[in-house]
């Protein structure tokens, strides 16, 4: 079993090593800093973090004034506050300006477990999706998670980074970089492409594991940036296969399936299927006990194969 | 700092301006929002001409105060102003909300030099000016940044997010001011949701709390420019004003927030603003001049 980490754990170390870089990064946290780990790097640089209280929409105009002010301010807070309850000030306060702005809330997705669905984000992606100018990364581990970090501080405009609460499997080496828009192919395969990002990519390699076994050979994509989309890796993928499963811990609308079909329906139409969460909001219940129970699991995404292969036939 | 009567009187004119200004682009737009334009032309023609330092051939100048129009559909009395200091020439004042302007319906900073933040959505600009000030202060630089507000615009929460947030951390170069006009598009605050009362909520918050007669430059001058009393209490100046000032049938209804008056209106509310002009003394317009070849402006330090 290889090393488990969570994405979260990245934030603050890697804001720590960014500022020990000469890079000028900021935090503003909204009481979670213990929880998002901005903390660590308040300990370390005190006068560059802020905490706003609980005042999300706060923390998201002070990081707007921050930015205006030349600063590369990072934000925290969990994906359901950060996103939902300030939805208007990063609309129109953020990415109305493009302001150099970086969301990297943690707590996305259902794997927040015993908290429940009030604070289980299924909904971030689609939110952030449809801002002009708005990038998405979804790191699928700890070390994609700091180099998505790292890129959104060097490059202008605004961020939105989806962390996690739970630990995962560390996948990548430290020669890993984060390329803006670009899909990375993590498994080579011929039959049906398994596009994931996060913590389903985890679970995408799995099914591709079991596929195998029965003589299936899929290509897993980790498509860890979700807008701009990778739609050239995507649609190649798709031509070669013929058949595409989109997984992802969110909702099935909007997010990385919603984004995919639109990249396949314009650029390489084939049979296509969503594993992701229906239209449901989450429930307490541990991680792995949650990724069963709303069907996301490995097994879950090569059933959802097998059927999009009977369907293509 | 107190100014002489030479220089009170002068901001006056210039407000007067801005006033005729302000009728003639909303006449000219067919849209926009004339009473709390209006209702703040002292404020913004005392901060632009009297209290800030600022530089209208460097917009980017680092060391300029910064403006942060959180009432942000009061857009036109800062393009007046920009237009008056002359970041802009005064022929752009024709094509506000107009397709392919750089006067956008509310204010846009990528589109208009000197406007430091776009605002529009109401409760945001002082969250943002915080923010500014905190950045100021990293960078160990002592300009101020000010934050009009309107007074309908404190029922948004965001407001005692920020409120709260500048005392706790000693931002002491950031001043907020009231546009406390008592009117909202529904009606009068009063009406609508009422406020309560706006000085003891911003005292109780951890502010310096001032009053100004928001039409009395001086009063504005005195209230505004001086340092805060205490180091790191921030200042709030609760401007009491009157929504649509000016224009006699604009004064104290709501319903003129948010409408253009049609041509008579405007033929009688620009006589009524033309003899306000003469009264003040201000000169009528010189010609169009554009950003870059203006003086820079008569700001108290600059």
């Amino acid at each position: 079993m290889s090393e488990k980490r969570a994405t979260r754990e990245a934030f603050g170390a890697t804001l720590i090593e960014l500022a020990g870089e000469g890079l000028d990064v900021v935090a503003v946290d909204a009481d979670l800093s213990g929880s998002t780990t901005t903390a660590k790097f308040g300990a370390a640089y005190p006068e560059r973090f802020f905490n706003v209280g609980i005042a999300e929409q706060n923390m998201i105009g002070t990081a707007a004034g921050l930015a205006v002010g030349g600063k590369i301010p990072f934000t925290g807070s969990f994906a359901v506050f950060a996103t939902g309850r300030a939805y208007d000030q990063v609309r129109n306060t953020v990415c109305y300006s493009g302001l150099n702005v970086k969301l990297a809330p943690t707590h996305s997705g259902i794997t927040v477990g015993p908290d429940g669905g009030s604070h289980q984000m299924l909904e971030d992606i689609a939110l952030m999706r449809v801002l002009p100018g708005m990038r998405v990364l979804v790191p699928a581990d700890f070390t994609a998670a700091k180099a998505a970090i790292r890129l959104a501080a060097i490059t202008p405009g605004p961020f939105y980074i989806r962390l996690g609460r739970a630990s995962v499997p560390v996948i990548y080496g430290d020669d890993y970089v984060f390329e803006l828009g670009r899909a990375t192919v993590l498994r080579e395969g011929v039959h049906v492409t398994l596009a994931a990002c996060g913590v389903m990519v985890e679970q995408a390699l799995a099914a591709a594991a079991e596929l195998e076994l029965e003589g299936i050979h899929a290509e897993v994509l980790d498509v860890s940036t979700i807008k701009p989309l990778d739609v050239e890796t995507i649609a190649a993928s798709a031509r070669k296969t013929g058949a595409v499963v989109a997984c992802e811990e969110h909702s099935i609308y909007g997010g990385l399936g919603s984004a995919v079909a639109e990249a396949l329906g314009e650029n390489a139409p084939v049979p296509f299927a969503r594993v992701g969460v229906r239209d449901v909001f989450g429930t307490s219940g541990e991680p792995a006990e949650l990724m069963a129970h709303f069907g996301l699991t490995g097994a879950d995404i090569a059933a959802t194969a097998r059927d999009l292969l009977i369907r293509r036939r | 700092m107190t100014e002489g009567p030479s220089a009170v009187a002068e901001i006056g004119a210039r407000a007067a301006r801005m006033r005729y200004d302000i009728i003639e682009m909303i006449a000219e737009a067919g849209s926009g929002h004339p009473g709390g334009s209006l209702s703040a032309a002292e404020i913004v023609a005392s901060l632009y001409f009297g209290i800030m330092k600022h530089d209208p051939a460097r917009p980017d100048w680092p060391e300029r105060d910064r403006f942060v129009l959180s009432k942000g559909h009061a857009a036109p009395v800062l393009y007046a102003a920009l237009a008056e200091a002359g970041y802009l020439g005064r022929d752009h004042l024709k094509t506000l909300r107009k397709l392919g302007s750089i006067l956008q319906g509310h204010p846009d900073m990528k589109k208009t030099p000197g406007v430091e933040v776009s605002t529009g959505s109401l409760g945001q600009g002082l969250a943002i000016a915080n923010g500014m000030a905190l950045a100021l202060r990293l960078d160990g630089n002592p300009a101020r940044v000010f934050c009009l507000l309107g007074d309908g615009e404190l029922q948004e929460g965001e407001v005692w997010e920020a409120a709260m947030f500048a005392p706790h951390h000693g931002l002491d170069h950031v001043t907020a001011i009231v546009d406390h006009n008592g009117l909202q598009i529904d009606g009068a605050c009063t009406d609508v949701m009422c406020l309560g009362k706006v000085a003891e909520k911003f005292d109780a918050f951890g502010w310096e709390v001032r009053e100004a007669d928001g039409h009395d430059v001086a009063d504005i001058l005195d209230a505004v420019s001086a340092p805060p009393t205490t180091a790191g209490v921030p200042v709030c100046v609760v401007c009491y004003t009157v929504k649509g000032r000016g224009v006699s049938f604009m004064e104290g209804d709501a319903g003129w927030h948010g409408k253009a008056p049609d041509a008579e209106q405007t033929t009688a509310a620009l006589g009524e603003l033309a003899a306000a002009m003469e009264a003040a003394g201000a000169m009528p317009h010189a010609p169009h001049a554009g950003a870059g070849d203006a003086s820079p402006a008569e700001g108290s330090a600059s």
